[in-house]
């Protein structure tokens, strides 16, 4: 419906928010108002001081009914924040919504100029760019778009367990794709999780083994997302779901196929236990492993370097499960919504050469140390360092590449927690000495704090400082083959050396080293730092800018496991909120062909990325499918012709808007 | 490519070996290595400490020196002096990146008819030789390899801190890699940027000479045969107060200390007057690599 | 010491910002179109920041930088505008994949053509900034208001009005000489 107001006389109401002190401050809202009641076409012009509460809003409505209006602008805050508040507003006071404009001069405005003349004045030039463009409003319907019920989780670590199990249970179908040959992501590797110590295979397991086996629940792992297209609730989705070379409805995970394979033992770092032990080419990543399926790396095998292997595990196998000439497989997929639960990777610790990990064999870092006291782990939950030793002292060096702006500005809020769970499990496995150097200790969880009390009572050592050197500089004769932590001590205010067995690195939490082709791919963005970008810090931590595509657990920033879980309940419950409403409101801001006008030139056709516009060979003039549309408007500045137009930004609106915004000027000068 | 040099006082004092070494070398491998003509002190350390601009003003007139010295384009200004490199780095950077900072210096340089226009590079000769004229050009023209030579490369903490321009500030390898291609072996030591405590053994030497302690103890307990370093006070704290230091603190430390560009004019195959050899106080024993008999001589 | 020469750094600065203000009051006016996604976000930013830039800039809210058609810039320039910003996300981060290229390439071609106009380079400017990046919102306008402050004034309507004048006058005289002819 392109209908409009050109035939009848404008009557704007303008409405100019106080926010409290926020505008009224800075900016002379009366003046404003005064000012704008002076312009062309305008029936009201008032002040308020909160248009957007109740009051303020039913105003709007009185004055819509009382008074006639045909057109509303709210000068006050961002559209980003409160342009849908106003527009139903407005449509509940019986006008169409797109009658509407707001004007921001709180963020873009009062909030950012000081001078409160230069800022009014400003705020004159927006409001009556804002009065001129009103003038060619249209009333136009919302598109409303319908949600496929489907959803895909991406990433099979703690966030995507949960928020695939909340939306199964909630009765809706989930596709869960995971890349790693398991689910169970980091906390899979985990020994005990704080501030319990609860055992954390023991407390995931149980959630793993639900995820396999409910029935709404499509586990893919050993897959990848490959191609994404549509829009919200209409997403296509490929997944590439890797070969493992095993079939996965024979296979029972005996794992007899891996004692007979041909190596008889593993050359390979096993990525598990993060390179502290080997692993054979054929392998299953730990015992509770999620499909427990067996796989076959076809980079280590030597069937796939060779084809000469004497294949032993295909022998060994009595459910002819091994299938070496299994392919990569294309699932396409359709969803409406999707929840991203990638994760993190930690730190790269040979960044901070000075703490020596690379360069002396008993530096670790967290996540090896996990392995090492995990019971499941390398060396069966001994302490037994690279070189064979125990270790009698061990040295925990807290914020190992954050907090720092040659590495990461960040804080990564785990590592102050897993160092003082680390000490204490220590401690447990060892009785050795244990010396945590730390900035700050921050254990602001619930019972956190008190787990750093019942650690003093350990007797591990505190030494607040941040570390400047790992180095095997022996001074005295009873440093001799020990590792030295030299950190200045700022409590009693002296240099320390401190001479250890072990050395643990409390290495931070990154991005995943592909967030950034993986953001591409389901158009969100990410911020400066490179995690995924929410819609808004505080109200909107798990929504993105894209609809329909949700954000969960440490892909987000650095957190703990229970945060991640309640991220991703929260995740679940935004695609609930979509798919229970079954269908989503979008801005009608399309672009339309206006076929008298169009000259038939085919400059439009290779503009769009969706490829929405197309030729009517029979007119032989360009067609737009509102469908596809997503509203750029990139194809409405290419026409030569004029003839696309786009809702809401016709061109006339925007050239009103840059006259109403230089009038002044104009007539000041002349 | 052309290299001006800023030899700097000590240079022309205490370290004369340094010069002698580095233009003999550069003879030797070809490289253009012209000296600034009418060079003046570079105000080392002290005279920033008085006063900032007029400091930078002295430090500056060298690089207007080297404008008028050269042709249009970057000019490379080799300073070997480690702290003459420092001053003349943060001079050419500050003048760079702080406007008030370049219009006073140049006030000041325009009543002496100079204008500095922002052209200068300052280099190491280390960065220059192993990184501009390569490793592998060094190594085509080398006479006697150092093989058996274990030796601790000493860096000092100038070179490296604040600006790391051309290597790590913590764990710097240029030099390790230029001794590995000499043919020697360049041992791994923890302390290759710990201060060695400057003018401190002159004014201080309690303190200076317990750091010199730590350096040359560890250097010889991880079997150095010789440590080479790259600036003038470096080498003489290193070397001169070795007895000094095993008097006072019961050591038995003996541990011939050169610059790094001795150590390739040795292996150029060099005379050891062309390379100052002479004025070391502990002359390192390199006959069985300068002139070989036969097998080589296992240890010293 | 570092933080002396910081302050002389401001200083200078300052000092510029007052000598040129004091001519007779004439403030330069930059019309800035913002795309939704990234850089409106980051203006948005740079308010919940308080990020505290000059007031020269009024902002156009589009959909994506794609949309801006050269015909608004050079409309804006002969409205009275003294400059011209638009900000769209970085290359590769379009909420629409590609609409900030076309814009790229849209403004190239408008560059030249601006220069054969005779307006300076420095009173259009094309800038990615995404939406995290609210420092930078600050930065470029408080940058670009004082390279147009430098500039001075573009004043073309009152250019466009002097040469309507100037025809007009061209025009009496010529139509005064085919009279005298006719007679």
């Amino acid at each position: 419906m392109h209908g409009n107001g050109h035939n009848e006389p404008m009557r704007i109401g303008f409405y100019v928010c106080h926010c409290g002190h926020n505008i009224a401050t800075i900016v002379d809202v009366k003046a404003l108002a005064e000012y704008v009641k002076t312009l062309p076409g305008v029936s009201i012009s008032r002040e308020y001081k909160y248009m957007c509460s109740d009051p303020g809003q039913e105003l709007i409505q009185k004055d819509i009914r009382e008074h006639s209006l045909n057109r509303v602008i709210v000068a006050s805050c961002s559209p980003l924040l409160h342009e849908h508040t106003f527009r139903t507003a407005v449509e509940k006071g019986g006008l169409n919504p797109y009658y509407f404009q707001m004007v921001n001069i709180r963020e873009n405005v009062s909030w950012v100029h000081t001078d409160t003349k230069a800022a009014t004045e400003k705020a004159k030039d927006l409001a009556r760019a804002a009065v001129q463009r009103v003038f060619h409003h249209k009333a136009l319907e919302t598109k409303h778009v319908k949600i496929h019920p489907d959803v895909l989780v991406v990433g099979g670590g703690i966030a995507g367990i949960h928020a695939s199990l909340t939306l199964a249970n909630a009765g809706k179908k989930v596709y869960l794709v995971e890349r790693q040959p398991t689910i169970g992501g980091h906390m899979a590797m985990f020994d005990k999780t704080f501030p319990t110590l609860d055992c954390a295979a023991c407390i995931l397991t149980p959630k793993m083994s639900q995820v396999k086996n409910h029935p709404n629940i499509t586990l893919w792992t050993y897959s990848e997302v490959s191609k994404v297209d549509g829009y919200v609730g209409n997403y296509k989705i490929a997944v590439k779901r890797k070969p493992r070379y095993i079939n996965e409805e024979l296979c029972v995970g005996c794992m007899d196929c891996i004692e007979k394979c041909i190596y008889k033992e593993g050359k390979t770092p096993d990525e598990f236990n993060v390179g502290l032990s080997k692993r054979k080419p054929i392998y299953i990543p730990f015992p509770q492993a999620t499909p427990q399926i067996v796989v076959i790396d076809r980079k280590t095998c030597i069937e796939f370097k060779s084809g000469r292997c004497k294949k032993t595990c295909i022998e060994a196998c009595d459910r002819k499960a091994i299938d070496f000439t299994q392919k990569e497989e294309i699932k396409e997929i359709e969803v409406g919504t999707i929840i991203l639960t990638t994760g993190y990777q930690i730190f790269d610790a040979s960044r901070v050469p000075f703490y020596g990990y690379g360069k002396y064999p008993n530096v670790y870092t967290s996540l090896e140390v996990e392995r090492l006291v995990n019971a499941s782990g390398p060396t069966g939950g001994e302490l037994i360092l690279r070189d064979g030793r125990h270790p009698k002292t061990v040295g925990i060096i807290h914020c190992v590449g954050s907090r720092d702006k040659n590495t990461n500005r960040w804080c990564s809020r785990t590592c102050c927690m897993y160092s003082l769970k680390l000490a204490h499990l220590l401690k447990e496995h060892t009785d050795a000495e244990v010396y945590n150097f730390y900035i700050d200790i921050r254990a602001a969880g619930k019972s956190y704090e008190e787990f750093y009390d019942k650690l003093l009572d350990e007797n591990v050592h505190f030494i607040r400082g941040r570390v400047a050197e790992v180095s095997d500089w022996a001074v005295r004769p009873s440093e001799e083959g020990k590792l030295i932590i030299r950190a200045e001590d700022t409590m009693i205010g002296i240099v320390r050396r401190v001479p250890v067995d072990m050395v643990v690195l409390a290495v931070g939490m990154e991005p995943q080293a592909d967030s950034q082709d993986v953001r591409r791919m389901f158009n969100i963005s990410c911020s400066t730092e490179g995690f995924f970008l929410e819609r808004h810090p505080k109200l909107a931590p798990v929504d993105t800018f894209t609809d329909g595509i949700f954000i969960a657990g440490a892909c987000q920033g650095p957190k703990d496991i229970p945060d991640s879980v309640a991220q991703a309940g929260a995740a679940a419950a935004q695609a609930l909120t979509l798919i229970d409403t079954g269908e989503i409101e979008l801005e009608p801001n399309t672009a339309f062909v206006v076929q008298e006008e169009c000259s038939g030139c085919r400059t439009c056709l290779t503009i769009c990325p969706y490829n929405a516009i197309s030729r009517d060979e029979a007119k032989q003039k360009a067609f737009i499918n509102e469908a596809l549309c997503k509203g750029c408007g990139t194809c409405v500045a290419a026409c030569p012709s004029g003839a696309i137009k786009q809702n809401l930004f016709e061109d006339e609106m925007i050239f009103s808007e840059i006259d109403g915004l230089l009038k002044m000027e104009q007539s000041a000068c002349c | 490519m052309k290299y001006l040099s800023f030899p700097g006082c000590s240079l022309r004092s205490t370290g004369r070996a340094y010069e002698e070494s580095i233009v003999a070398v550069a003879k030797a491998l070809e490289i253009q290595y012209e000296e600034l003509k009418d060079w003046n002190c570079c105000g080392a350390t002290s005279y920033v400490s008085i006063d900032e601009m007029d400091a930078f003003a002295l430090a500056a007139r060298n690089l207007a020196l080297a404008e008028l010295q050269s042709a249009e384009g970057t000019i490379n200004l080799v300073a070997p002096c480690s702290a003459c490199y420092l001053v003349l780095s943060k001079t050419e950077r500050y003048l760079e990146d702080y406007p008030n900072v370049s219009a006073n210096v140049n006030a000041k340089l325009n009543k002496a008819g100079l204008h500095y226009n922002g052209r200068v590079e300052v280099r190491h000769p280390l960065d220059v030789l192993v990184n501009d004229y390569g490793l592998e050009n060094i190594a085509k023209r080398i006479k006697y390899p150092l093989k058996g030579l274990k030796v601790a490369c000493y860096y000092g903490c100038q070179v490296v801190r604040p600006f790391s321009k051309f290597d790590h500030s913590h764990y710097p390898v240029t030099m390790d890699k230029l001794v590995q291609a000499l043919g020697a072996e360049p041992v791994d030591w923890p302390l290759k940027t710990r201060c060695c405590g400057g003018s401190l053994t002159g004014t201080t030497q309690e303190a200076g000479l317990r750091l010199n302690r730590l350096l040359l103890k560890e250097a010889q307990k991880r079997g150095a045969d010789i440590m080479v370093t790259c600036c003038p006070l470096c080498q003489h704290n290193l070397e001169c107060y070795q007895e000094r230091i095993n008097r006072i603190y019961k050591e038995k430390i003996e541990l011939p200390v050169a610059y790094f560009t001795q150590l390739i004019g040795v292996a150029l195959g060099l005379s050891e007057k062309e390379l100052g050899m002479q004025r070391l106080f502990k002359k390192p024993s390199l006959e069985h690599i300068t002139h070989p008999k036969g097998e080589m001589a296992n240890a010293w | 010491m570092l933080l002396n020469a910081n302050l002389e750094k401001k200083k200078t600065m300052s000092t510029i910002i007052e000598q040129e203000k004091n001519t007779n009051g004439w403030e330069p006016r930059i019309v800035a179109f913002f795309c939704n996604w990234c850089t409106y976000t980051a203006a948005d930013l740079a308010g919940v920041s308080r990020l505290r830039h000059a007031p020269n800039a009024r902002i156009i809210r589009v959909m994506c930088s794609g949309r801006v058609d050269p015909q608004f810039i050079l409309d804006a320039f002969s409205k009275g505008a003294d400059g011209v910003l638009i900000g769209g996300c970085h290359p590769g981060d379009c909420h629409y994949m590609e609409g900030n290229y076309k814009a790229l390439r849209r403004m190239q071609l408008l560059k030249r053509m601006l220069k054969d106009m005779g307006i300076e380079e420095k009173r259009f400017r094309l800038e990615w900034i995404s939406a995290s990046e609210g420092e930078r919102v600050k930065t470029v306008i408080n940058e670009m208001t004082e390279q147009v402050r430098v500039l001075g004034p573009l004043g073309l309507p009152k250019k466009f009005k002097d040469w309507d004048k100037e025809l007009e006058s061209l025009e009496q005289a010529v139509h005064g000489e085919e009279e005298a002819v006719h007679v």
